[in-house]
């Protein structure tokens, strides 16, 4: 179109590449995960993990914290629990 | 979130951005209004109310970091704070996704109303981008709206839908519903709207937009090409440099805010011959 496009051909992504790149991961985690599209399990998941830890210590609801990052190669699932001062639970 | 002393009480309104018709602009403008708003220091959480097509995300570039959403607060399976997502770029923003599986029946009147009165405890705006039509998720959206944004393109499909869904807001809401309480503030907000257009006649002006649906105007937002580059790249389009839209939209909050302010046609600038020669695109 203009003079100087081949120069621009060096640029940084322009942004409908970064678009499809973003549709590209989303859409793999999206379909990969069938119907149900996505991370249902991670209710169920938290549950589980707060029952568990439960077992031994005592820790509110709201001492959870999830955190996740899909990315294309991988995802990762952050949980952090926060452990009251009073340790382990009597008994 | 920490509540320091000094802190000023949070002022818990909440807005609707609606239209009746898709495709006008709705989650497009929660984006760029909730970080405007964002940007001026309120505090604001944005809240996907299209449950089952799953786009504010997108738009706002946290796809890849919805854990819970919506869906699951309102039915106890995690907390709100778990569920809202801090934006990266604005720590006054928040993003309260919706669920990209359920349908639209698992909104409640009851979730939905719990869950508004606890983000009020803690944010100055309440932005609920609401689903395009009239039905259940539409009707939520505005229940317990304090004001509402009606987003209409000056085309005849979507004013006709405008002039529906304002006729919803002041029938089919809290506010409505309630006597002796003020009806929901609706202003427009015309989007997509192309000058060059309007003056060849090819358009409707604002003016005719206005005299057809008689409520105040928020803004007149422009066929912009900056908005398809900020949805490309996840970001509001008032955080994505300087452009026609973002202008229009920062006058736009600046009204919603309750400051006077005048209103004017913000065009795009169109390229010269030295910019198209060695000009950027999007």
């Amino acid at each position: 179109m203009s003079l100087f496009d081949f120069i621009r051909k060096q640029r940084p992504l322009k942004s409908a590449q970064t678009a499809k790149d973003r549709l590209q991961i989303l859409l793999a985690h999206e379909r990969s995960s069938g119907s149900t599209g996505g991370a249902d399990y991670l209710p169920m998941l938290q549950r589980d993990i707060v029952a568990a830890i439960r077992k031994y210590v005592e820790i509110g609801d709201k001492d959870v914290e999830v955190r996740m990052e899909r990315g294309d190669q991988m995802s990762s699932l952050e949980i952090n629990i926060e452990l009251p001062k009073t340790a382990t639970k009597a008994e | 979130m920490t509540t320091e002393p000094a802190e000023k009480p949070p002022l818990g309104r909440v807005i609707v951005i609606t239209s009746g018709k898709g495709g006008v602009g709705k989650t497009t403008s929660s984006a760029a209004i909730s970080a405007a708003l964002a940007k001026k220091g309120f505090r604001t959480v944005v809240v996907d109310f299209d449950v089952g097509l799953r786009n504010l995300d997108m738009i706002m570039g946290c796809e890849r970091r919805v854990v819970f959403d919506f869906i699951n607060v309102i039915q106890g399976d995690a907390k709100l704070k778990q569920a809202l997502i801090k934006d990266k770029r604005l720590d006054t923003l928040s993003i309260l996704p919706t669920s990209q599986t359920r349908d639209k029946d698992a909104l409640t009147k009851e979730g939905v109303e719990r869950i508004l009165n606890e983000l009020k405890q803690e944010f100055d705006y309440i932005v609920c981008d609401s689903p395009a039509g009239i039905e259940r998720g539409a009707q939520l959206a505005m229940y317990f709206a304090d004001e509402a944004v009606v987003v209409t393109n000056p085309e005849v499909s979507s004013v006709r839908d405008s002039d529906r869904v304002l006729g919803l807001l002041s029938s089919q809401t809290k506010r409505a519903e309630t006597a002796g309480a003020d009806p929901i503030k609706a202003q427009v907000l015309i989007t997509r709207y192309d000058p060059s257009r309007v003056e060849i006649g090819e358009m409707m002006t604002v003016e005719d937009v206005l005299e057809i649906l008689a409520v105040p105007l928020l803004g007149v937002i422009p066929e912009s090409k900056a908005i398809l580059r900020a949805s490309n790249v996840g970001t509001p389009v008032v955080l994505d440099g300087p452009s026609a839209a973002a202008e229009a939209y920062e006058d736009a909050v600046t009204r919603l805010t309750g400051t006077d302010l005048q209103m004017r046609i913000v065009e795009e600038r169109r390229p010269g011959l030295f910019q198209r020669l060695f000009g950027r695109s999007a």
